[in-house]
């Protein structure tokens, strides 16, 4: 456990060293949310409506953005076999990645969503939901992001594959994530939404580190 | 009594085979120097022992049992250094040092110490030259308390004085009871040695 927290702070120190490729997945989100107004036009009917869709399509894509240097890095310069053989074995790895990638941006995503969901006009009662959704949404993509960057390691374009490898196993949270805002939104409860989101990552958070271990064993042989 | 051995492993990169029946024992205070041509199975088999590859046939032992029944274990007991240092350049010195020196419990000064880098502790890894940055990724080897070091041409950019530094700390790792595997194409400051040729 402790070294699980030592790949841990050195992956935070490393981002922190590395503003500018920490900040460009949330500017990133604010930027692309922001266009959506001056595209639809700034009608609250229209935009309020379709707000809680917008907020998690700029997050998801958003997230995607680090995961190619998430291993790739530390392959490029060695310091992955030597995580390797730090005895947390590959799966404690792959956790302790994904945490950091949540921790990096994950959180700052979650931080700005309120503003950016206030700024897109979304009604006020759905919020909370959408936050909610967020905070175990963003958990999961995290995970499975950190699934799919060990698996295309190595690959030649692996930057090309991540998105289409990612993105179907996401598609589910993004419905569930969606629609529990929505629901809130209209006035209906958004419980079944995040109770079937929190389904998922009670099976994604000992999954997809396992499956991410493998790969990830592949990939430094 | 030998506590590494490898028992006739084979191993393939993709659809090659790389080397095959290949047999090595490691006593304790033991080194063992990997000679051959570029592309004979040096570095591979290195990474064999250090149980990142895994054989298509044969065992690797340790202590007469199967090394890599505990995969994550076995990574404690090696400390390899490949040619690539693995050195971050947005990171001080000390600070590539510290996850080494968490997961040893051990003082990343005495280690920077050992290797002459002191006086070099909080500089950015960036500033370092080729030569100070193989010494960083030497220093790990102090660092750990691996039985076992894995060195891919360890002396590559150094001085003739880091040379010699390094042969003292190969001779104490050595005098407590440690194994060195070398691949190398220069002699190293190693006295005593079991050869083995690939290739």
């Amino acid at each position: 456990m402790r070294v699980f927290w030592a790949v841990l702070a050195r992956d935070l120190r490393l981002s922190v060293r590395h503003g500018a490729d920490t900040l460009a997945a949330l500017l990133f989100f604010v930027a692309t949310a922001s266009l959506f107004p001056l595209a639809i036009g700034p009608g609250p009917e229209t935009l309020g409506r379709i707000a809680p869709g917008i907020i998690w399509v700029c997050a998801l894509l958003a997230a995607l953005l680090p995961l190619d240097r998430l291993f790739g890095a530390d392959l490029e310069d060695g310091s992955l076999d030597l995580l390797m053989l730090s005895g947390l074995g590959a799966s404690g790895i792959v956790g302790a990645k994904a945490l950091s990638h949540w921790l990096v941006t994950g959180v700052p995503l979650l931080l700005v969503a309120a503003p950016v969901a206030v700024m897109l006009r979304m009604p006020e009662g759905g919020i909370p939901a959408l936050l909610i959704g967020l905070l175990i949404g963003s958990l999961l993509l995290s995970l499975f992001g950190g699934m799919g960057a060990a698996i295309v390691l190595g690959a030649r374009r692996g930057g090309v594959l991540l998105p289409l490898l990612i993105l179907p196993l996401v598609t589910p949270v993004l419905i569930f994530g969606a629609a529990a805002a929505d629901a809130a939104a209209g006035g209906f409860s958004a419980r079944p939404h995040l109770l079937l989101l929190g389904a998922m990552l009670a099976a994604a958070l000992p999954l997809c580190p396992l499956a991410g271990g493998a790969a990830l064993r592949g990939a430094v042989e | 009594m030998d506590v590494l051995k490898a028992d006739g492993v084979a191993v393939f990169r993709g659809e090659r085979l790389v080397f095959r029946d290949l047999s090595l024992a490691v006593p304790a205070g033991g080194a063992l120097v990997l000679a051959g041509p570029n592309g004979s199975g040096k570095s591979t088999l290195l990474r064999l022992l250090a149980g990142l590859v895994r054989p298509a046939a044969g065992m690797v032992l340790w202590d007469g049992e199967d090394a890599f029944a505990d995969i994550a274990g076995h990574g404690r007991r090696v400390c390899y250094v490949g040619h690539q240092d693995a050195v971050k350049p947005g990171l001080t010195v000390t600070e590539n040092l510290r996850f080494a020196a968490v997961v040893s419990g051990r003082s990343v000064r005495t280690a920077l110490a050992a290797v002459g880098l002191e006086a070099l502790a909080d500089l950015p890894a960036r500033m370092l030259s080729a030569g100070q940055k193989r010494r960083l990724a030497l220093s790990r080897l102090v660092l750990s308390a691996a039985p076992l070091w894995l060195l891919d041409e360890p002396t590559l950019g150094l001085d003739t004085a880091a040379i010699e530094r390094f042969g003292g700390l190969l001779a104490e790792h050595r005098a407590a009871g440690g194994m060195v595997v070398a691949a190398t194409h220069v002699p190293l400051p190693l006295a005593d040695v079991a050869g083995l040729r690939l290739g």
